[in-house]
């Protein structure tokens, strides 16, 4: 039996050419492995099976609301797809896809370190999340909830469908995301390269810092809440419910307190990784570098002090929801800021239009859009009439869908050939890029008019009015999914027979780029010595290879 | 113009006093949303179209922004997002703050029907009648889960929960028939979950209470299902009294300011009252509620926590009848109308 990863320093010597793909093939040195890079990718396959799985339910939904009667399913079955559609997406694909995936594999390339701080909880955190994930199956499996993602009570804790796996599947995953976040701010703090100072950590770096804050501090939150809840199921313990002196209420102020910040779980690393492949395609230094970093930290912040504008019409006080608008007013700044920097960046730049900058036109386009929207419906009074209708449904999948996965789908590209040494066709790359940009709006906009006209969100049958922009949107929505389809065909077509490509093909002087693509096992030959901020395209060369053979 | 937009967002009819105010803002701010996210898009392209890559070892020049152009990118957005907020905030306080001659309905909201209770009237299902240019105030509580009272054309939505009540007021300006969509999710029949306003002329509208009071045309809108334990027939505050005396709450509590084991409910609504831990509490009607449902909760100062809880034990017409009839309890209301035995009649002292 060969020695595992770790242990072997003392022959890496001997496997300096082999990169960490080719170091061990059997299935058990991938399960078995505690090498960030092996862990982030099986985490990428991982979080594409349940992004897979959370599109083909949307898409499901989507048919049925074609028509305004019942079309296609049953009540009971359509109010459990939504149920799963937000959960699998949130806690299985949204919340760990660029952390845990794109997070392991490059933040320690980027801060010059062999591996993160805690290899082993790095892995364990992995199978935490496959444990959390199968309970969740076994839920669905088992006939699936109907109390949608949010779970409000007495709803959820007096529904007779199967909850409890649901509730327990996604207790479970957040443990794997406090393990990934205590980890990575571990290994920022005491792993960094010699020159590396905090002032020159690149942005994707403080985006997965930011994201790990909320990580370890909110998820917890939700974990008590979730078990209040199954075990006033299961024992009729009456914290929430009314019918046994509870407080409906409470759920709702525990549950956002958690959720709010997980918004910026899931959108702050995908202003990480826009930071990055903006300075990489325009060649050019992170303009307002402090403003986009701190501001990282202020959302993580601020964030949780805004959770009561998920609240305006529960009957909370009209001073509690005056400050909770106004703190939702400040957390939206330090998003404005980023944006109008990352425009910054590109002025007297050297811009390439490559797939994952179509991606970040239509980032920075959604975002600012999606994000604004979210400024007005934190506006009491503009929220009264679009709470829990399709409005505040375009606004989060602007977010969710329009920002996330655009930074997520950017990354994907961006890294692609440094996490497989493979390039993708750049042709089918924009053609799939513009199917989804288009079909994402086609998608949205629409759901915003529906919300204007009055249409609730969870609604199986809807008034007749609404049927044209319900036809517009699941046709939109086809457009988007056929896109999706695009990339996961000719990625997987470029992993198996696509052609190998330079260690740095983009001429990025990101400092992941620093060494080989693949990179070998231990990242470096020898810990490299910052001396810049990275991203300075200032002269010519390239940034030397570490450890190129 | 108005109209022009509205059409083009696809926004309802604007039913109420407040449609017409949070629409102008939502133009305001709608619009201000579509400049911004164009703008940074085309300065986007723009930038591409000048600075697009010549040759792939090009250099560029660093470039830090100064300090003043970040406070710019602070504080310009800041500016429009608290002037929005304080514009929208002003409007908020508005909706949320009931006037004091609204004439109030009682909603209850179940899986998965909406049943309105009028104090001096008929019980309705499904079927809210309202007269035009009057203020109206919903007091609602749910019966299972938590539901929201959503009317679309009138701008105005309210959770309704189970256990407590909270209210919801409006001013119906035009005359017609309008939906009510429950828009927090209930289960299977949520998206059925609906109902609908009448606004009535004023005239009209007197003329159907009278006739409903005199039992000329009833049921008009429904039956009561078999949940109901109470009877839909007399005004909530006969029921109140009925419901008072049959559930024992005279034993303990004065309806002529007399003091014995409870507070006297005389002239109780809207007390100030003083609690065991010093705090004031306002007796209205969501304080009345919790004192039912969790009466050790807040207790007033001076009295013993010995009432038992009602929850599970009271329905919500029951609730909101007793609630009603506390509220018919002024030491210095005048009597009208026949006598109805002197037993639980208030009187006035002092």
């Amino acid at each position: 039996m060969r020695l595992s990863e770790s242990d072997s320093s003392a022959l890496a010597g001997a496997q300096r050419h082999l990169s960490y793909l080719e170091d061990g093939t059997t299935v058990m040195s991938w399960l078995n492995t505690r090498d960030h890079k092996r862990i982030g990718v099986m985490f990428l396959a991982a979080v594409l099976f349940f992004f897979f799985i959370g599109g083909v339910f949307a898409l499901a939904l989507r048919m049925k609301l074609l028509q305004p009667g019942p079309f296609l399913m049953d009540a009971l079955s359509y109010n459990r797809l939504f149920t799963l559609h937000g959960v699998v997406m949130i806690f299985l694909f949204l919340i760990p896809a660029i952390p845990s995936a794109f997070g392991n594999f490059v933040l320690p390339l980027m801060i010059g370190a062999r591996d993160v701080a805690f290899p082993r909880l790095n892995l364990a955190s992995f199978y935490i999340y496959l444990a959390g994930a199968a309970i969740a199956i076994f839920g669905m499996v088992h006939g699936g909830a109907d109390t949608g993602w949010t779970f409000y009570t007495p709803y959820s804790s007096t529904t007779p469908t199967q909850v409890l796996p649901i509730l327990l599947g996604a207790f479970v995953v957040g443990f794997s995301s406090i393990l990934t976040g205590l980890n990575f701010i571990v290994t920022v703090h005491t792993l960094r390269a010699p020159g590396l100072s905090w002032m020159r950590l690149p942005l994707f770096v403080w985006g997965i810092y930011a994201t790990s804050i909320i990580q370890i501090l909110a998820t917890p939150v939700l974990g008590i809440t979730l078990l209040i809840v199954a075990v006033e199921r299961v024992a009729g313990f009456g914290m929430f419910d009314p019918a046994r002196g509870g407080d409906p209420v409470l759920f709702q102020h525990m549950f956002w307190f958690y959720s709010h910040p997980a918004v910026y779980i899931m959108i702050l690393p995908g202003m990480g990784v826009i930071s990055e492949t903006v300075c990489a395609y325009s060649r050019k230094n992170a303009f307002g570098y402090k403003a986009i970093a701190l501001s990282s930290l202020g959302i993580a912040f601020v964030g949780f002090f805004t959770w009561g504008h998920h609240m305006f019409v529960s009957g909370q006080s009209t001073f509690n929801a005056g400050a909770f608008g106004i703190l939702s007013m400040i957390v939206g700044i330090f998003t404005a800021v980023k944006v109008f920097n990352w425009v910054g960046i590109l002025y007297r730049g050297a811009i390439a239009f490559r797939t994952p900058f179509a991606y970040i036109c239509g980032f920075l386009y959604f975002l600012v859009f999606g994000g604004m929207t979210g400024v007005a419906l934190a506006t009491t009074s503009l929220d009264i009439h679009w709470h829990d209708t399709y409005f505040v449904i375009a606004h989060f999948h602007f977010i969710m869908v329009g920002a996330s996965m655009m930074a997520f789908l950017a990354g994907l590209h961006y890294w692609f050939p440094k996490m497989f040494g493979k390039t993708y066709p750049e042709g089918w790359g924009l053609v799939a890029a513009s199917l989804i940009i288009l079909g994402f709006n086609a998608t949205f906009i629409p759901q915003f008019l529906l919300g204007n006209f009055g249409m609730p969100r969870r609604y199986y049958q809807y008034p007749e009015q609404f049927q044209a922009l319900n036809v517009a949107s699941t046709a939109g929505a086809t457009l988007l999914g056929f896109g999706l389809l695009i990339i996961l065909i000719y990625l997987f077509i470029a992993l198996r027979w696509g052609p190998r490509c330079e260690a740095n093909p983009w001429g990025s002087k990101g400092f992941e780029w620093m060494t080989d693509s693949p990179p070998t096992t231990h990242n470096f030959d020898e810990i490299p010595t910052i001396t810049q901020m990275p991203h300075d395209y200032r002269t010519h060369e390239a940034p030397g290879v570490i450890g190129a053979a | 113009m108005n109209e022009l937009l509205r059409r083009l967002l696809f926004l309802p009819e604007q039913a109420s006093s407040f449609a017409a105010d949070v629409d102008r803002l939502h133009y305001f701010v709608i619009i201000t949303t579509f400049i911004a996210s164009t703008a940074v898009g085309l300065t986007a392209i723009a930038f591409f179209i000048r600075y697009h890559r010549r040759t792939e070892e090009q250099t560029t020049p660093h470039i830090e922004p100064p300090l003043w152009m970040e406070l710019l990118f602070f504080g310009v957005p800041l500016s429009f997002f608290l002037l929005w907020f304080f514009i929208g905030y002003r409007e908020f306080v508005r909706q949320q703050t009931p006037p004091s001659d609204a004439m109030d309905v009682y909603v209850m909201g179940k899986k998965w029907m909406w049943q309105f209770a009028y104090p001096d009237g008929p019980n309705a299902i499904n079927v809210l009648r309202v007269p035009a240019g009057r203020n109206v105030r919903l007091l609602m509580t749910s019966r299972d889960v938590i539901h929201s009272f959503y009317v679309p054309e009138f701008r105005v939505k309210k959770d309704v929960l189970p256990g407590r009540y909270t209210d919801q007021w409006f001013n119906a300006v035009t005359p017609g028939r309008y939906q009510i969509l429950c828009s927090q999710y209930c289960g299977t029949g949520h998206s059925l979950m609906r109902g609908e306003v009448i606004v009535m002329k004023p005239q009209d509208y007197e003329d159907w209470l009278a006739a409903q009071k005199h039992g000329l045309v009833t049921k008009q809108d429904g039956a009561p299902t078999g949940m109901d334990a109470a009877p839909p027939l007399g005004n909530l505050v006969a029921q109140g009294r009925r419901v008072a005396a049959d559930e024992g709450c005279l034993k303990c509590h004065s309806t002529d300011g007399t003091r014995h084991i409870g507070p006297t409910w005389l002239d109780l609504y809207h007390r100030r009252e003083k609690l065991s831990d010093g705090t004031l509490v306002d007796a209205d009607e969501a304080y009345l509620t919790r004192s039912m449902m969790d009466p050790a909760l807040e207790v007033v100062d001076g009295f013993q926590p010995v009432m038992p809880s009602f929850q599970g034990k009271l329905g919500g017409p029951e609730v909101a009848a007793l609630v009603e009839y506390i509220k018919s309890l002024r030491s210095d209301a005048v009597q009208t109308g026949p006598s109805e035995g002197p037993a639980y009649a208030p009187v006035r002292v002092r």
